[in-house]
């Protein structure tokens, strides 16, 4: 991750209307609207003159969610101590909305002098306050902040759909409230850990150094701190560089919360100063989340020390498709499991699986579900697919699917309107994939769906297994013993059943192989924190 | 006629040939080297293999091969190989005091006693594997209309650097929470004290543990342990048997396929650590150290 740009020339071409624009980068889209083929159930009537199997042209009116509810600072500061105060050279980045291009913020850049202190804050706070609470009252601080976020969440949703680009309504309804039943679940932890673990005593580790990407901010924000507290950690947590913002909403949260200084330390800035967090001395636990290569960096650091470690990075999910499978379900679960978050997740299930008998008609259904979604504005609440994260991620989803038509992929696009600014990209489905091709073996993390092929059980496994990743896949079949059959035999962490991209606090979530190791969520995320002895 | 008896000539000994265990067979190395293994004492005893990295990728090799049908087994049936390691151990229990003995220069009592609590150990092990599940999984209240769940599956293969010190003990104490999940194992063992080790896959040969479950290598652990936790086909790396200087270099090459990696506690060294302390060496944890979590979702309706 690095600092996000502000302004500048928009090398982002738009395929629909400006192919011409960049025409080496993006290849011509091969639909448009005289090929969609609607909902059956929204063809158009005769009388209308539309033409047979036209769409109906709906028409949404702007729905866009108040921003009244946020305010969003000209400055945001470090929050060390307790403390909102400036970076120790006085350095700022700019923080901008992707859907509109505009700067939203300053932001203080920490120094490694200034995550030092960080941590000093954190080891301080964790031996003399954090660390000796009874379970019990660290447990009413959770709940505090679970509540508080409940109170504000719709000020959390706003601005986390400003910072990210994410659409409204996944903020609203997923992000915020998953993220606030984090900090309910865990609290509840706080004060039963020798339940948790019988016969044996969890102590906590000291100071947790945490780093977060950007693709769920507010959210990865809660995986991490609400285990880290719950078993008596003290933490520091440095958010993606270009969404910051909801972190440090946060910190406000930990204020009112009259949360003790030093327990949650909040330091945004680069990727140098992830490395620098997790290299200290004075850490005794990292976790990431984010992507493999950048894990392995992270790995690499803690090599030799006696740091506890948890890494939760890319993925390449399969989500398998049997003939027998409820096929108009199945493409809802297809859909929401590449398209929700702009496929801007590593559990994307970004390689379809269909049994050859059923890819036909199957890809006509994925068609013509695709030219119902809406792409655009993000703070609006009819919006499906919202902005890309930033201008680099747009880039590198460009540069994946251009790789995918010269490899010899079928590239289809919906043919809908993109905002004139902002990083978009447009639903992206890719048919006569080879397993060979970059975009069934790279993590896009964008809209683009590859679908492959199989014909026997064997064969599915086969493939969606031929992968170094191993974080989730998605099985579709009416069939209960074959469903269980597939979850034993595919190596993945999280494996969906005739559903996708199902989160839930109670629910372990991480991967096998190199999408990591440890988990997050349910009894198994408190592991994470805590060293056993003897009773 | 003279004839001369059986009694006017001392027998001479059949020595045993140490060597290497892989995907159930007995090779040396292919290298043909090997090295001098001697007693605690200093007496020379045999020469060991000194395993090469062919050797060792071969090891791998037929780890991986033996890896389904090992996960495959039921729990309980895996229960029951590893318990029937232990029965064979107790008939070869004098052997092993011997070697035991004279490997680590133990006095006999306490030979013996550290091969008893070896035979329990797998014991202890072989009974966890129809309840680890139930430990470590659970079913989880979502809070929406799916059933979820989670289990434990083995990750995979396993690499071994073993204990240095405690030739048998420590690492049947290292060796068997892997391998009660279904994990498929390489071991590296102890440099200076490989002869328990070399006769314990004796035993496993003759167990049910199905070959290529087990494969042990002698050798330089200077040479082989970076190769070991290099292996893109290795998923988790033990590196209790590292000698601490080394650790750093191991754990960095172990990084690059997101290995495992699995330490002694902080603060333990592995000369001083004490095998016999069954609260200090019989944990759980061990075994989740080499499991991998899966959690699965399915809605509930009609």
């Amino acid at each position: 991750m690095r600092e996000s740009d502000t302004g500048g020339a928009r090398l982002i071409p738009r395929p629909a209307t400006e192919a011409t624009v960049n025409p080496g980068i993006m290849p011509s889209v091969t639909s448009d609207t005289t090929k969609l083929r609607p909902w059956s159930g929204d063809r158009a009537p005769a009388g209308w003159g539309l033409g047979d199997g036209q769409a109906i042209p709906w028409e949404y009116a702007p729905a866009p969610e108040s921003r009244d509810v946020v305010t969003v600072k000209d400055r945001y500061g470090l929050f060390i101590d307790g403390r909102e105060i400036q970076s120790s050279d006085k350095a700022v980045f700019a923080t901008v909305n992707p859907a509109t291009e505009e700067k939203l913020a300053d932001v203080a850049r920490a120094t490694p002098a200034d995550v030092d202190r960080a941590i000093r804050a954190a080891g301080r706070a964790q031996k003399k306050v954090w660390g000796a609470l009874p379970g019990r009252e660290r447990a009413k601080y959770l709940f505090r902040i679970a509540r508080i976020m409940q109170e504000r969440s719709r000020e959390f949703a706003v601005l986390e759909t400003m910072d990210s680009g994410k659409p409204i309504k996944e903020s609203r309804d997923v992000d915020v409230p998953l993220a606030a039943a984090h900090f309910w679940y865990y609290a509840g932890w706080a004060d039963k850990l020798e339940y948790a673990f019988p016969g044996r005593v969890a102590r906590p580790l000291g100071v947790a150094a945490q780093v977060i990407p950007w693709n769920f901010p507010l959210l990865m924000l809660a995986w991490k701190i609400a285990p880290a507290l719950a078993a008596g950690n003290c933490v520091v947590l440095k958010p993606a560089s270009t969404t910051p913002l909801t972190a440090l909403l946060f910190a406000d949260v930990c204020r009112q919360a009259d949360l003790p200084p030093g327990v949650v330390n909040i330091v945004p800035g680069p990727a140098e100063i992830g490395m620098h967090l997790v290299s200290s001395p004075n850490v005794q636990k990292v976790a990431f989340t984010g992507s493999t290569g950048v894990g392995k960096l992270i790995h690499r650091a803690v090599a030799g020390t006696d740091k506890a470690i948890t890494l939760e990075l890319g993925g390449k999910a399969a989500n398998i498709v049997f003939e027998d499978a409820a096929l108009d379900q199945a493409v809802e679960g297809i859909v929401n499991g590449i398209y929700f978050n702009q496929g801007e997740v590593c559990c994307a299930g970004s390689r379809l699986l269909a049994q050859e008998s059923i890819v036909e008609p199957l890809v006509e259904k994925l068609k013509d579900r695709l030219s119902t979604i809406r792409v655009g504005d993000p703070l609006d609440k009819n919006t499906d697919v919202g902005a890309i994260n930033s201008r680099q991620q747009l880039e590198k989803i460009t540069e994946l699917v251009a790789a995918g038509v010269a490899e010899g992929a079928d590239l289809y696009q919906p043919a809908c309107d993109l905002p004139e600014r902002g990083y978009f990209f447009r639903p992206t489905l890719f048919t006569n994939v080879a397993q060979s091709h970059r975009i069934a073996k790279e993590e896009i993390f964008g809209p683009v769906l590859s679908v492959l092929t199989f014909r026997t059980p064997d064969e599915a496994i086969e493939k969606a297994n031929n992968t170094p990743y191993g974080l989730s896949a998605g099985v579709w079949t009416e069939k209960g013993s074959r469903i269980l059959s597939m979850v034993r035999r595919l190596k993945a962490g999280v494996v969906w059943a005739n559903t996708f991209n199902r989160f839930d606090p109670t629910s372990p979530f991480g991967g096998y192989k190199e999408s990591g190791f440890g988990r997050e969520g349910g009894m198994h995320g408190l592991h994470a924190y805590v060293r056993l002895e003897d009773r | 006629m003279a004839s001369h008896g059986p009694a006017a000539s001392p027998r001479i000994e059949v020595r045993k040939t140490y060597k290497l265990y892989i995907g159930g067979a007995f090779p040396r190395t292919e290298s043909g080297r090997s090295y001098l293994v001697s007693a605690a004492d200093g007496t020379p005893v045999a020469n060991a293999c000194r395993g090469s990295r062919k050797d060792l990728r071969d090891a791998v090799r037929a780890a991986r091969a033996a890896c389904p049908g090992w996960a495959d087994r039921t729990a309980m049936n895996r229960g029951q190989v590893l318990y029937r390691v232990a029965e064979l151990m107790e008939g070869r229990r004098d052997q092993f005091v011997a070697e035991v003995a004279q490997a680590e220069g133990l006095r006999a009592d306490r030979a013996r006693a550290v091969v008893d609590r070896a035979i329990d150990r797998w014991v202890w092990y072989a009974g966890w594997a129809d309840k680890i599940a139930q430990v470590l999984g659970s079913s989880n209240p979502v809070a929406a209309d799916y059933f979820n769940f989670t289990i434990p599956e083995p990750t995979g293969v396993v690499g071994i650097v073993a204990p240095e010190t405690s030739s048998l003990l420590g690492l049947v104490s290292r060796l068997a929470p892997p391998l009660v999940t279904g994990n498929a194992v390489v071991v590296l063992t102890s440099e200076t004290r490989p002869l328990p080790a070399i006769t314990l896959t004796e035993v496993l040969a003759t167990s049910d543990v199905p070959g290529g479950v087990v494969n042990v290598i002698t050798g330089r652990k200077a040479e082989l342990a970076p190769v070991l936790a290099a292996h893109g086909d290795v998923d988790a790396i033990d590196v209790w048997g590292v000698a601490d200087a080394a650790r750093r270099d191991i754990e960095l090459a172990a990084t690059d396929n997101v290995k495992r990696i699995v330490r002694r506690p902080a603060g333990v060294t592995d000369a001083r650590f004490d095998w016999l302390d069954d609260r200090a060496a019989e944990r759980p944890e061990w075994i989740a150290a080499y499991l991998e979590m899966k959690t699965v979702w399915h809605p509930i309706g009609v």
